[in-house]
């Protein structure tokens, strides 16, 4: 990682610019070439230093459910409930955090409704309450690392 | 802006990346037979419209040498919520904020953020350091430091 990564990664978290030559735009700006800026950016997402280059889409607009949710798992069952939680592919994160509810994850649906019945599935197949926590509102933040 | 049937073959063929090429709208326009001007313009409108929140690059901060991730939840009186949320969402180390339901008993928290820092103790210190600077100190808050994480992918959708 040097200093022109650290700049990619700083300048395009975001803003990518749309028309045809975008690479070369974006490297015009980073005073780099574009075909560096295309070297670094495959590099990057092998060695998985980036999750991914691309949209980063609003879910709700698009018709999808998206929820928190959390559970209180004890600590000898933990790793089973997770394997079960795990394998619903609504799941996208799942974290340990260090409290009574202990496992938390974020579930994607196609459609809102669906939030309710995996849900339901998950506490069927694990025997646990799950507590849903979709979001109420949003906050502005920039979402951004700097680096 | 009503989603058209080409916007959704777009929307699905660039969401796990876009073409790392000179053109990239030209290739994801080849696939879906579509000309790069047409792809161009309703990238364009997905964006001005807010489907797409934003495109580029998409970290794996643990990679980065972030490897201290703390929820922070906070208790907040209803009708300070708004305020406060604000106020947190401008704090450069706060990358996510929400107002979420309680689950009472359990659960009496209804503001999130995540904060994230190279180790714990940076973290901490961030969390002072905003308490003080927006005068959080009566609120009732817990930090939630996330330990391993089983799964991580970026949601699908169509």
């Amino acid at each position: 990682m040097d200093d022109i990564d650290r700049r990619i990664i700083n300048r395009l978290q975001g803003g990518f610019p749309i028309c045809e030559h975008p690479y070369r735009e974006a490297a015009r700006e980073l005073g780099i070439g574009e075909e560096e800026l295309i070297e670094r950016l495959e590099k990057m997402l092998e060695d998985r230093r980036l999750s991914r280059f691309g949209p980063m889409y609003h879910a709700e607009k698009l018709g999808g459910g998206l929820s928190l949710c959390a559970m209180a798992i004890p600590e000898e069952k933990f790793d089973t409930v997770a394997e079960q939680v795990n394998t619903f592919p609504e799941v996208a994160h799942n974290y340990a955090r260090d409290h009574q509810l202990n496992m938390w994850f974020v579930l994607a649906t196609e459609t809102p409704e669906r939030i309710g019945e995996v849900l339901e599935e998950i506490e069927r197949v694990t025997g646990y309450r799950v507590y849903n926590m979709p979001k109420l509102e949003e906050f502005y933040v920039g979402l951004r690392f700097e680096l | 802006m009503v989603l058209s049937d080409a916007d959704n073959r777009l929307i699905a063929e660039i969401q796990n990346g876009l073409p790392l090429a000179p053109r990239p709208w030209a290739e994801i326009g080849a696939r879906l037979n579509m000309p790069e001007a047409e792809v161009i313009e309703r990238m364009e409108a997905l964006q001005e419209n807010g489907y797409i929140k934003r495109l580029g690059i998409v970290v794996r901060h643990h990679e980065l040498g972030y490897n201290a991730n703390a929820m922070v939840v906070w208790d907040v009186p209803d009708d300070r919520v708004q305020a406060v949320g604000d106020a947190l969402g401008r704090q450069r180390c706060v990358t996510l904020c929400y107002q979420r339901p309680r689950r009472l008993p359990h659960w009496p928290y209804n503001l999130f953020c995540m904060i994230h820092g190279k180790d714990r103790q940076r973290v901490l210190d961030y969390i002072d350091q905003i308490t003080g600077e927006l005068g959080l100190q009566e609120i009732p808050r817990e930090v939630l430091f996330s330990g391993r994480r089983f799964k991580q992918r970026g949601a699908r959708y169509r």
